[in-house]
Formats: C-alpha cells, structure tokens, sequence
C-alpha cells in the first residue's frame, strides 16, 4: 500500500480530512494520541503479518467466488440431511426483509428510534405465542441447544428451594444438545439419562417411574425426537413428572405444529427449540435460533433468562410502544445476580420466522405439517421396498425423519454415502457413532420440497449402492 | 448540516395480529403430487389422536402485498447503522457493514450448505473459517481460534468452560472458585463465570479511571481461578498496567481472560498475547465489520494459548496440506458450545474484511478511530453541561465513557431524556452505560474510522444543539421524542410490573380484558 493510500470504507484516511484533524488536536501523528497511554513494549513493532490486502470490490468479489465455487449446496445436490437444521421452502418476502438494511443494521435501539423493529420482535413473539399456545415467549437464544439449556437451568431454579438438581433426558436425545446440556449444567445438576424401549426408541415409562423422585427437577423430551419419531406418551409422562413434583419440558419441531399439538396443551410447563424451519434457511448451520415459552405465570417469567420485550400503553388511546422488560433477571441488568449470562444473539431470524407465519397463516402451516408427514410416509413406503435394508425399524408416527439400518446388506452408512454422494446426494446423517446400538444407521429427512421424482431417484441410487458390486 | 425538517416514518402500523382477514394467505407450499396422495393418509389418521392439534393456531391471515407493506413500513420506523450517524452506541463498534459481503453471504453457496455434508462438499467454506483462524492468530497473538460461538457472550462463556476445564486438568483438588472482573468490563464476564458456577469479586475504578491494583492484589489467593478484563473498558481508558495486572493473576495460578469484544482501536498496536493474556475473544460483528442484525446472528471468535486449545469446543478445524476437515478426536475438549459450527456466514464477512484491508489497512482503522475519537472529544469539550470523568488529561482510545452530571445539576434533564431527544435528530438512541451506573448521567460514543469528519461535526453539533435546549427550553428535551415513529412516551410500568407484562398480543389482551 502506498503511503497516502485513501480507503473507501474510511473517509478520513483522505489525507485533506486527516490533517484538518490532526491540526485541530495539535498532533502530528496519530500514533502521538496512543504512544502516550499505550507502554512500549506492548506496542506491536512490526506490521501485522497477513495476506496482501484487495482492496478493490470487484477483486474481491472474485476472490470469494473462487472459493465458495469449490462448495456443493442443497441446490446443486439432493440433500436428505436433517438432524437439527431443517431445508424448508423459504419464501422470497422473508429473505427481502431480513436483508433491509434498517433491520440488518439495527442493533440496541430501543422504544423510541427503533419502534418499527420492537414491532416486529413483539409481533414474533405475538405469532409463536399463538403457535406454541402460550403466553409468554422469549427473545431468541443462540439456538435450539441454548434454549434447552436455559429450560433446564429454570426447571434448576425453580426446584432449587426443594433440593431438586435431577434432569431426566431422553436417550435418543440430540448428541450435540446433550453435549450443550452437559457442559452448561455441570455442576449444579446430575444429567440422568431415560431408558427407553430399544426396539421402538420410546421411553420406558415402567423404568421412567422409578427414576423419578423428590429429586428430579426436570424431565425433558424432544417430540419429535432427534430420531424422527413422535414419543407417543409424552402427555402420560407430563403426568407422571408432575407427580413428582417436577418441571416438563417439551422441544418440538415448530414445522409441526400446524398439525401436531402444541407441547403446551400435553402438559409441558417450558416449551423450547429452534425457530430455523420458519423461513431463514440453513446458511451452514448459522439459521438457527431459539425459542423459550411458558405459561403466563410469574414464577417462570422470572427465570426466563434472556430478554423479553413487552408491549406498553402510551398516553394516547390505542398507541402502544415496546421495550425490554424485567431486566434485572438478564446479566445486563445485574451482572453476576442475574439468572444466566445472555447476549446477543439471533434477532434478526426472529423477525424473518416473524414474516414467515403471517406468510403461511394457520392454513399454511397446516399444509406445511401435513405434507411433510405424507412425504415421508411416502418416502417410507417406496424405500421398504428396496432389499436388503431396514426401513424405519423403530416405526410408528414420525415427523420428518427416520431411520435407514444398512446392517442387512453388510454395508456401512460410510459406503453408502460415499456411493450417493458419487451421484450427487447427501444421504442421511450416519448414526453409527452417536448411536452405536442402532448398527449400521442413518438419519434420512424429508420435507415439503422433497419432491416425488427426488424419493424415486434415492431409491433407485440406494438400490445400486446396496448390491455387493458397489463397494 | 441542519437538519430541521428531519422526521422519522410514522405509519401507525396496527399489530400484526389485527391484520387480514379469514382465508387469505400470503405464500404457497409445492402441491403433493398424486402419487403422495394416493398413497399415504392424511393428517388425522397419521397423527395418534392425543397429538393431533385441535384448534388451529390463530395466526394472521393476509395476503402477500399486505405482509411485505406492513413489514417494509415497520422497517421504516427503524434506524439501523446503515442510515444515521452511528457514534453513540459506544462499545458496539457501529462501523460500515459493506454491502459487498452480503451478496457473499446470500450465495447459495453457503446458505443452501447443509451442516452434516460431507467434508469434500464444503472446502470452500472450510477453507474461509480455517484462514479466518490463522488471521485471528496473528492479530491476538494466540496460538489457536475457535468460531464456534453465536456471539460474544458465548465466546465468553466458552472461555469461562475453558477456564474450567484447565484447572480441573491441571489443579485438580484445589478448590479454585474465585473469578475477578471489574466493573467496567462488559457484565456479560460476571453473568457467564456466575453461570459456570464462580463466586464474582468486582474490582471497582479508583481516581485515575483503572481498576484498583490494591483490590486486586488483595482478591488474589490460591482460590483464584481467573481474571476477566477489558482493555480499554467501556471508558476508552487503556490501562498501561495491564501486563503487572496479568502477572499477578499469574502468580496465585489464575488464568487471564482478555474480553475485546471490542478491538477497534487496537488492531496492529498491541496484541492480547504479548500483554500475557491465556484467551481473548472478538466479536466478529463488531470490529470485523459484520452487521449487528437486530441483535444477531453474531459471532464470538475465541482465541487461546497451545496450552489450553485441546480445551476448545468441538469440533477444530484442521488442514492436512490436501483438504480442510473437522476434528472431533479431542477428548479434553470442553463439548459444544453451540450446535454445529456457529454463524459461518458472519465468519465469510470478517474473512472479506480481513482481506479487504490487510494488516496495514486494519493498523489503519485503528488509528482512525483514535483519531476521530479524540477529535470528537474535542469537539464534545464545547457542550456545556457534558464532562470527560475520570483521568483528565488522558487520550481515550476508541471510545469514552461522558457525564452529563453537571447538565442534569442544572436542568433537570437526564441523559435518558437526551437520549430520547436525539431520535428527532435522525440518530437512533445511544449508549448510555450498563448497570450499575457507576458514572453518573453516562453516555458512551463511539466514532468508529468510518465516519467522516463531517459526521463527527453533525453529531457533536447535535449534542451542543441539545445541550442549548435543556438550558433554555429544558421541556421540549424531557417531552421528546417528538419527531420519531413513536413520539409519545410509553407507560414504563408496563415494563416493570411483571402482572401488566404482555410478550404476546394474546396475554395482553386477555390482561386488558381482565382490568
């Protein structure tokens, strides 16, 4: 870079505007304002070491493209992948407002500058509070695995007066969640895990009663379950929990509930999971975001530990502003006393999954629920017919996704996918590792834009990669 | 510049909730083709009875030109970095978001990726996070990254678990359970070590603005697990003692944790590791250059020393001189922090704009916000009523912590009421302080290299223009806003009595109706 090189993101690297500056502050050089505060030998004495700069847009533009070229997406290959992000149709108006710069740039504002955004987040929470049936919903959280965390550090608290630190979990629990759980609660909680009945992956409600005690503070399920399956018992085991005393918390899929009942209305006092599925796409992994629900009962509001944003009168009839509310419970409000650490975290997916449901309205998300059923049914029934594999051998109501064990035809999911992958598919997550019990298995998913002619071509590729001659 | 005529958008936009009417619908699903149809039954019999809803959720029913009108109008009444002169939010480093990186991050190329594809089908998004990693590297000085954190107070938190699992690996029996922060650093330290189970001591400012050394040195004992600072704190003061401050840590066995969160004004001057620091973290949406979004999605890049990076969340990256992969083969590792790899498309724009500027453009950035903070100091020491507390004569860095103290002696007006004042100016509220205010009547701006010398006069004659109303019209700045998209001051109880409490348009009008 040359001495005088002018930046286009920094107006007063112009040298006309930098002197006039350093004039009206009698310097020289700008190192004058920091060598005086800022000791010797911290001072870095050479430049930074990185690559030559590309400084000019179209360059750059270039550049990246080289390297994100070298990425297949969803929409070059056919993608059977789900296990926690979700490839759901997302409509064009969510994107649109997601990338206004008024929202994509807003951050702190508050009440009065920023009125327009404390809508939409109120409106967000006005929206999932009628799809979860609940009253009280939170700001997001960095995602489905924090909103679970936090869940279980409520249930903590709420049983903390009565002794309670045992969390009960589902053994087909999301690994990486469990692994969030893990480390979040350690230390203020003993993580039990449910047994659950190994030919259909559902909890063993006789075993369930006799882990439960005056000890347990909460017991959580995902429903459906990390392994696609819905935990047909979950309002007998709601029961069960709450005679015991104990908190009942509930993470479904929210791509669901235009069909499937609300946890809230089988009895889970915490509701929490992952907003993702509502129109902001998988971006890698980064369109997740959470969600917390209760009840509106103040004993759960007060531990909820992230922001909430409440809707307020004003002076005029019918005028209403909003602003974040009861702030002493967030770590902003009373640092270390606070009930959790929080920050920012994804609030702008929660007005795109804000835009989303007024898209699709209680007709689409029944439409939506609906058809991913039937896809997958759909994709069940044509994949059984292929040999030599099991096809969903925990059966029963599933959601989106299910299980294919490749044990019959001798082949690991490592092989097959490799051998889809030859023909441009993802196929589904390999389950061998976290789920060791299961053999040889995978997590297929299926949603409202698997088509027929994407079922059929899997079953015809799963079909030669299964035959003996494809390894 | 005057701009007297300024008025935000006032659209009186109802809730959502009150909007369209029964049977229009905003977006369509793909059709079931009929082989689906025919063979697979519908909802009722797929759903066992005791998990089929039974009333449908009462969500709005509109038409699609009617969402897009009533979203882009909210849109309207919101001031986001991109529109005003974004100075005052001090400590968020409201710098330019370039345009450029969000045609990257819009690319189907990473937002079509699906997190469990196999490694040979993301190398270039690999490749991006794993560079992003060696750039980090040597601006902090540290030995390892990690970008797994969905934003700063993540990042840390996950050096709080790193932090843990250290003295758990290396002091096992001893009962370290002590973590030190002050005041001035960022309360996301003492809410994340409190979540981890640590007993908080505050170390509070002596006269000169910087933590007491005597409270430090009398908190250190074989129960210290750590330190949490910030440098320069949300005052702009750099604490030339920070290596003694480290050192001490140090010598009782504790581990220094350096939040800088905020870097802006110190890229290519000074690095965390030379100052002795174990772990740092930025947050990549603020000084990388990464929007804010609405509050996220964010990024907390975690940097740490050799000695501690097998502790470092799942999974690492790696390179093997052929291809980029994860590597979960680390039992000391901490776990997951978040679930998959965090925000990678927020990583993509700080990788554009590490590349874009290069180690002498960064050095640049700093300097230039040097700059144009002590500039719009100076300009700042002509608002009567407005004081620079604490270490006079000192040069600020990045940022400075102001009072309005004296104003508020004389008029009556806060610096609430100021900062709902600017709103008619064109500016969306600023940063005052967080809590505790430990500095009366604070306000926190933050020039980043950015803004051009005309902006740093516009917002400084806009504070002396406020200044001059609340010593003569003190009112018209108590009564404001009046030229925002919601001029009328809101029933705070609303905010503070948890039974008037309403997060959803349900539980409030069932409170009303209640009333």
């Amino acid at each position: 870079m040359k001495k005088d090189f002018v930046y286009p993101y920094m107006p007063n690297s112009a040298p006309k505007a930098k002197k006039e500056m350093m004039d009206a502050l009698g310097i020289s050089s700008v190192s004058d304002l920091y060598n005086s505060v800022i000791p010797e030998d911290l001072r870095l004495d050479r430049p930074l070491n990185l690559p030559e700069p590309i400084p000019g847009e179209h360059a750059l533009k270039t550049h990246l493209e080289s390297i994100l070229e070298k990425n297949n997406s969803c929409n070059e290959y056919l993608n059977f992948l789900g296990a926690g992000c979700y490839r759901h149709f997302v409509p064009a108006v969510c994107d649109e407002i997601a990338g206004r710069a008024e929202f994509l740039t807003a951050y702190c504002g508050d009440t009065y500058s920023d009125h327009g955004k404390m809508q939409a987040i109120f409106e967000y929470q006005s929206m999932m509070g009628e799809l979860l049936d609940l009253d009280v919903i939170s700001y997001t959280t960095y995602d489905a695995g924090q909103a679970v965390c936090s869940s279980l550090r409520m249930a903590l608290r709420l049983g903390r007066s009565s002794q309670r630190k045992e969390l009960l979990l589902p053994a087909t629990m999301n690994p990486e969640i469990l692994s969030q759980v893990k480390s979040y609660c350690r230390g203020v909680a003993q993580i039990r895990i449910m047994d659950c009945d190994p030919k259909t992956g559902r909890a063993d409600l006789a075993k369930l009663r006799t882990m439960l005690s005056d000890k347990t503070a909460a017991v959580f399920l995902e429903n459906p379950s990390y392994l696609g399956f819905f935990e047909e018992n979950a309002e007998e085991i709601g029961r069960m929990a709450h005679e015991t005393g104990a908190v009942f918390i509930v993470s479904p899929d929210v791509a669901s509930l235009g069909v499937v009942e609300s946890p809230a209305n089988y009895g889970a006092d915490i509701v929490c999971g992952d907003i993702e599925p509502l129109g902001i796409g998988m971006h890698y992994g980064g369109g997740c975001a959470g969600f917390i629900g209760v009840r509106d009962d103040p004993r759960y509001i007060k531990e909820i530990p992230t922001y909430l944003y409440g809707i307020a009168q004003t002076q005029n009839e019918g005028e209403f502003g909003w602003g974040r509310a009861l702030n002493e419970r967030c770590s902003h409000g009373s640092r270390e006393l606070a009930n959790e650490y929080f920050g920012t975290a994804s609030g702008l997916w929660a007005i795109a999954a804000g835009v989303y449901l007024a898209l699709m309205g209680p007709g689409g998300m029944r439409e939506l629920g609906e058809q991913i059923m039937r896809r997958t049914s759909y994709a069940v029934k044509k994949l059984s017919e292929i040999p030599q594999i099991s096809v969903d051998p925990l059966g029963g109501t599933k959601f989106q996704e299910f299980i294919i064990n490749f044990d019959p035809c001798g082949k690991t999911v490592q092989e097959i996918n490799k051998f889809l992958l030859k023909h441009k598919i993802f196929g589904g997550k390999d389950l061998s590792g976290d789920f060791p019990k299961l053999g040889q298995s995978a997590l297929y998913c299926i949603s409202e834009i698997t088509t027929v002619k994407e079922i059929d071509r899997l079953c015809d590729i799963l079909r030669q990669a299964t035959k003996e001659e494809s390894r | 510049m005057n701009r007297a005529n300024f008025h935000e958008a006032r659209w009186d936009e109802p809730i959502i909730m009150e909007l369209g009417s029964e049977g229009e619908r905003g977006v369509l699903i793909p059709e079931m083709e009929p082989e689906v149809l025919a063979a697979t039954a519908g909802a009722c019999e797929l759903i066992p009875s005791g998990l089929l809803r039974k009333k449908p959720p009462k969500l709005p029913e509109m038409s699609q030109p009617q969402v897009l009108r009533h979203y882009l109008r909210l849109s309207q009444e919101t001031i986001g970095a991109a529109f005003d002169i974004d100075i005052g939010l001090g400590t968020c480093t409201m710098k330019y978001n370039p345009v450029i990186h969000e045609a990257f991050a819009k690319s189907p190329k990473i937002k079509e990726l699906h997190p469990c594809q196999p490694e040979e089908s993301v190398q270039g998004i690999l490749e991006i996070l794993y560079n992003t990693q060696e750039y980090l590297k040597e601006i902090s000085g540290m030995d390892a990254f990690c970008l797994l954190s969905g934003g700063g107070s993540q990042a840390i938190f996950s050096n709080v678990l790193v932090l843990r699992a250290y003295h758990e690996t290396y002091h096992k029996g001893e009962q370290r359970d002590e973590i030190i922060t002050t005041m001035l650093s960022h309360p996301g330290n003492p809410g994340a070590a409190a979540t981890a189970g640590y007993k908080v001591i505050t170390l509070m400012p002596d006269k000169s603005g910087y933590p007491d050394m005597q409270a430090l040195k009398a908190a250190l004992s074989s129960r210290t697990a750590g330190l949490m600072i910030t440098n320069p704190e949300d005052t702009g003061l750099y604490n030339p003692h920070i290596r003694e401050i480290v050192d001490a840590v140090h010598s009782v066995g504790g581990l220094c944790i350096y939040d800088q969160a905020n870097l802006n004004g110190l890229f290519g001057i000074t690095r965390a590791r030379d100052a002795g620091f174990d772990m740092c973290h930025y947050n990549l949406h603020k000084s990388f250059s990464a929007p804010h979004g609405s509050q996220g999605p964010a990024c907390g890049a975690q940097g740490v020393t050799a000695e501690l990076e097998p502790f470092l969340p799942n999974p690492a990256i790696r390179f093997d001189g052929n291809k980029y992969y994860f590597d979960y083969n680390r039992e000391k590792s901490i776990g997951k922090i978040r679930k998959f790899y965090g925000n990678p498309s927020v990583v993509l724009k700080a990788y554009a704009y590490i590349r874009t500027l290069g180690g002498e453009g960064l050095k640049q950035a700093a300097e230039l916000s040097i700059l144009n903070n002590n500039y719009l100091l100076a300009r700042l020491s002509e608002v009567k009523g407005l004081t620079l507390p604490l270490a006079e004569g000192v040069r600020r860095i990045e940022q400075s912590r102001l009072s309005w103290k004296p104003l508020t002696e004389e008029t009556g007006v806060t610096t609430d009421d100021i900062d709902r004042r600017v709103v008619d100016y064109g500016l969306q509220s600023y940063f005052s302080s967080h809590h505790p205010r430990v500095i009366p009547e604070p306000f926190t701006p933050e020039p980043c290299e950015t803004y051009s010398k005309a902006d740093i006069d516009e917002f400084s004659d806009i504070f002396k223009a406020i200044s001059e109303e609340a010593y003569l019209t003190p009112d018209l700045v108590k009564s404001a806003p009046h030229k925002a998209a919601l001029a009328t001051q809101i029933k705070e109880e609303y905010l503070h009595d948890i039974h008037l409490l309403a997060t959803t348009w349900r539980a409030y009008k069932r409170h009303e109706g209640r009333q």
